[in-house]
């Protein structure tokens, strides 16, 4: 049985002040008084703003196959510590979540862990081939009821692979979460390609390689009137080509992530494969197009791509290295950096950006909600004015492959309830 | 300087200190070739994790000339081809004493991954990282075009320098463009559209793709190796279609002004990128950039390892 | 900071010298001096003139580069080498004599000893200094000497010429504290 827990002082993302009563893992009242009820503990909530639990649609959890990066439980420790109620396990691990048994074999440990909800995405081909689809419709009855397909680190780059994945996925109102790039235009690239990658000597990874998979896809999802899901949109050519299917109607929807809102490929020139990622980062003048595409909401959400890797992957020649960062525990305090003291966005945009559409896309019912009497108690307690400088030798994460090391960050976690209960609390 | 990384992390006085070193280095050595004390006891490593037999023996030819101790991982023996990591090898190679190593490898950034890892106590000379840099090329090539073109300047002012080939896979390319520009020279790139850098426009060179309105204007002509992979990888249609249009043959030769010279960074195709007869002709000056490379190389050696880095420099 | 020697001693020690040196040697026909960069070579310079007034005769004279035989090179930070110039007759059988403007410890003839070993054999080697301040750590004595000038280790011993600073002197100066 979860216990009984009052927020006091907080600010809802309306502005408005509130004090939350949570009692078996739902908001039993809400009022503007003060008034602690017995046996309930208290957080005291004081300069901090609320938020429904954040939701992240893109995270590599590397449970089975890659333990010694991350489990399941490391990772939702460091979701929870990211102010994250449910996290979304991509499918590349080793065996591939291309079955039902490993689907519910993830989703069991995140059940165990208990920390946050672990949905699983499915594979959408076979052992991530692109070739044969996976067993899908397995996938989406199992206990995991997956709902969300993706071969991510993968592009489903075959156009009829591609069709049919789309079309097969209406049956259970399921969406394809495509990784957009053109394997012919990529091989072997390693940054963005652009100056910086002319004068460091490293293969190109051009924009439109990035874009003319998005393109090709919006193209289906219209002819098939079926859902399609971008991930982690890196260009200014790529936001075009979402307005333009959103001014269309077509059911696309986005996602980016947060360190293609901050950092950009000038980062490369110090070889450090701590700033290698896929897709790659960007020019300053994407940078700057993606938070434009945040704010008006042609982006729909921030997802965090986190993507751990030991030590040894990353202490090597860029080349060697692997792609990825890790994201869960940064997550909040870089979009309130990039979006809300820019005057980008407000409060209750980042509710929806982080939480509500990410939950939505997902069809995670029990996330995503405002927090009301009788919703589920899956709160964000954040204080946006407190900073702190990011070790990564203090990260929740089993790895330590965050690029943000020694970055002064706006904006401290202090308390994340999942279900009524506190998974994170920050030590004072 | 503690290390030689990149042409990008120099000076131009750094660049100008590097070559006199050199020239004053070469009148020396004019007479029989006599080995200088300078860097006696000291351990030189040279880390070749990829084949380059010619920049091997021409850095070993100067770390022996100026007495240091030269332990060589070629290519095949090397750990770093069977798959052991930068960082163990450079933790082995520091435990081995050595102060400096000097790094071919097939990566780019490979050297300022070793300088930056913090592993190794010792100097870094990175002698060509992937498709990045070769600093060390740049220096012999700017100190030949000195030596025949600048009239007794210091700098290579007003003149005009060709580098013609495959620009987009050229280490030398990169480290002569951003040396040759800062001593003062205006570079012409000539090279086919496929085979230069998208964002080569942020460079300080002018673009061509027609060698012929080039030839006539420059002062020095640097011609690439071009790769035969390259025509399989569709950069090219073919090899012969290269030759016809980007080669360096008797013809071109002819138009070039009287005091112009001929560069090749070596090895040469002879025949694809530059026909034998220009090699071979009296404006080519390529045997003698092989001489003055291990001039050049005694010069960064001497000035990384004979004195105290961590004193303020006094040239 | 005191003036050990002014202006016309130092011309005076220099016409001395080279009448010693052409007395020693029966003039100068045999003659090469090799001045050791900087204020060496400018020295050897003044003392070929003098020579060339006194037999009527012009002398060999170059210079010596000594820095990549120096034995101290990493207590110092990273230094410009000076040429190397070795007049047309050689040192084959001449009589060189090495002319540096301070003798202190003897490393610095050391290493000019090691240069000179590399560019061939002379019949003497002979070495002519502006001051001797004594402290020697090798033993190697000066044939010539300017003025020898008794000195503790701590002081500073500054040669200033007209060539390079504008005025002849050479400067005593005590260490602070
Ligand atoms: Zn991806």
């Amino acid at each position: 049985m979860s216990e009984k827990l009052f927020i006091k002082n907080g600010t809802l993302v309306d502005g408005s002040k509130a004090n939350i009563h949570i009692s078996d893992g739902v908001i039993t009242a809400m009022d503007t008084a003060d008034g602690v009820l017995n046996d309930e503990r208290v957080i005291d909530a004081k300069d901090c703003i609320l938020l429904p639990g954040l939701v992240d649609l893109h995270t590599h959890l590397r449970e089975p196959g890659k333990e010694s990066a991350e489990t399941v439980l490391s990772g939702s420790q460091a979701a929870a510590k990211g102010g994250y109620v449910a996290v979304s396990a991509m499918a590349n691990t080793t065996p591939v979540a291309d079955n039902a048994s490993v689907v519910e074999h993830v989703f069991r440990l995140g059940q165990k862990a208990g920390l946050v909800d672990v949905f699983p995405i499915g594979a959408v081909t076979q052992g991530l081939g692109g070739v044969n689809l996976a067993d899908i419709g397995a996938m989406a009855n199992s206990e995991a009821q997956v709902r969300v397909f993706s071969d991510d680190g993968h592009c489903v780059s075959d156009a009829l692979v591609m069709r049919h994945a789309l079309e097969y996925v209406k049956g259970f109102n399921g969406v394809i979460a495509q990784h957009a790039q053109e394997p012919a235009l990529t091989k072997g690239s390693q940054m963005n390609e652009g100056i910086v990658s002319s004068q460091l000597g490293l293969k190109g990874w051009p924009a439109i390689a990035e874009e003319a998979i998005i393109a090709r896809d919006i193209l289906l999802a219209d002819f098939l009137q079926a859902r399609l899901h971008i991930c982690h949109v890196t260009t200014a050519g790529g936001v075009e080509i979402i307005r333009w299917a959103k001014a269309r109607g077509i059911q696309v929807t986005a996602e980016v992530t947060p360190h293609h809102l901050l950092l950009t490929d000038e980062l490369a020139r110090s070889y450090d494969a701590v700033y290698k990622v896929n897709p790659p980062l960007r020019t300053e003048r994407d940078v700057m197009a993606l938070r434009e595409a945040l704010a008006e909401g042609v982006i729909d959400i921030v997802a965090t791509d986190h993507a751990p890797h030991g030590t040894e992957s990353k202490e090597c020649e860029w080349q060697e290295a692997a792609f990825g960062m890790i994201g869960l525990e940064t997550a909040l305090p870089i979009v309130n950096q990039t979006m809300v003291q820019t005057g980008l966005m407000n409060w209750e945009q980042v509710a929806m950006r982080m939480s509500k559409a990410p939950a939505r896309i997902g069809q995670y019912y029990q996330h995503g909600r405002d927090l009301e009497v009788g919703s589920p108690a899956h709160i964000t307690v954040m204080n946006p004015t407190a900073t702190y400088r990011v070790d990564r030798d203090l990260v929740a994460s089993r790895s330590r492959n965050t690029p943000f090391h020694g970055r002064e960050l706006p904006g401290i976690i202090t308390t994340t309830i999942f279900d009524g209960r506190v998974t994170f609390e920050r030590s004072k | 300087m503690r290390h030689l990384l990149s042409i990008a992390d120099l000076t131009k006085s750094d660049a100008l200190s590097i070559l006199n070193t050199a020239e004053t280095l070469s009148r020396a050595s004019d007479g029989p070739m006599k080995k200088l004390p300078t860097l006696r006891g000291r351990t030189i490593v040279n880390l070749f994790a990829e084949d380059s037999t010619r920049t091997r023996i021409s850095f070993e030819a100067a770390a022996k000339r100026l007495s240091a101790d030269v332990i060589n991982f070629s290519a095949k023996g090397s750990s770093l081809s069977k798959g052991e990591s930068l960082k163990d090898t450079a933790q082995t190679l520091q435990a081995m004493g050595a102060d400096a190593v000097i790094i071919r490898h097939s990566a780019s950034g490979a050297a300022h991954t070793l300088a930056q890892g913090q592993w190794m106590s010792g100097s870094v000379i990175n002698a060509g990282d992937g498709t990045h840099e070769h600093p060390s090329q740049a220096l012999l090539d700017a100190f030949t075009i000195r030596k025949h073109c600048a009239h007794g300047n210091d700098d290579l002012t007003g003149l005009r320098i060709a580098i013609v080939g495959d620009i987009l896979h050229s280490r030398v390319a990169r480290s002569n463009v951003l040396l040759l520009s800062m001593l003062g020279a205006h570079v012409v790139l000539v090279a086919p559209p496929t085979l230069l850098p998208i964002g080569v426009e942020s460079w300080p060179v002018t673009i061509s793709y027609d060698l012929d309105s080039v030839i006539e204007s420059v002062d020095a002509v640097i011609m690439l190796r071009i790769q035969i992979e390259r025509m399989t990888e569709m950069y090219l249609p073919s090899a012969g279609e290269y030759a016809r249009f980007y080669g360096l043959n008797l013809d071109r030769l002819a138009r070039m002004k009287t005091q112009s010279i001929v560069m090749h960074p070596g090895p040469m195709n002879r025949g694809l990128e530059i026909s034998s007869e220009s090699a071979d002709s009296a404006r080519s000056v390529i045997v003698e950039q092989v001489k003055n490379g291990v001039s050049v190389r005694m010069a960064i050696l001497y000035l990384l390892l004979a004195g105290n880095q961590d004193l303020e420099v006094s040239l | 900071m005191s003036i050990a020697l002014p202006a016309p001693d130092i011309s005076r020690a220099i016409t001395r010298i080279a009448h010693e040196i052409c007395e020693r040697n029966s003039g100068s026909q045999l003659v090469t001096l090799l001045g050791i960069p900087t204020r060496g070579a400018h020295l050897a310079q003044r003392l070929a003139a003098e020579i060339e007034s006194i037999t009527g005769n012009s002398v060999e004279c170059g210079t010596l580069d000594i820095t990549m035989h120096r034995d101290d090179l990493r207590l110092r930070a990273p230094r410009a080498l000076a040429p190397t110039s070795i007049p047309p007759l050689g040192v084959e059988d001449r009589h060189v004599v090495l002319v540096d403007d301070v003798l202190f410890s003897g490393r610095t003839i050391r290493a000019a000893l090691d240069a000179l070993g590399e560019v061939g054999r002379p019949k003497t080697v002979q070495l002519a200094v502006l001051v001797d301040r004594g402290h020697r750590q090798l033993p190697i004595k000066a044939d010539y000497v300017g003025k020898n000038l008794p000195t503790s280790p701590q002081q500073i011993i500054k040669v200033h010429l007209s060539e390079l600073d504008g005025v002849d002197e050479v400067l005593l100066e005590e260490v602070a504290g």
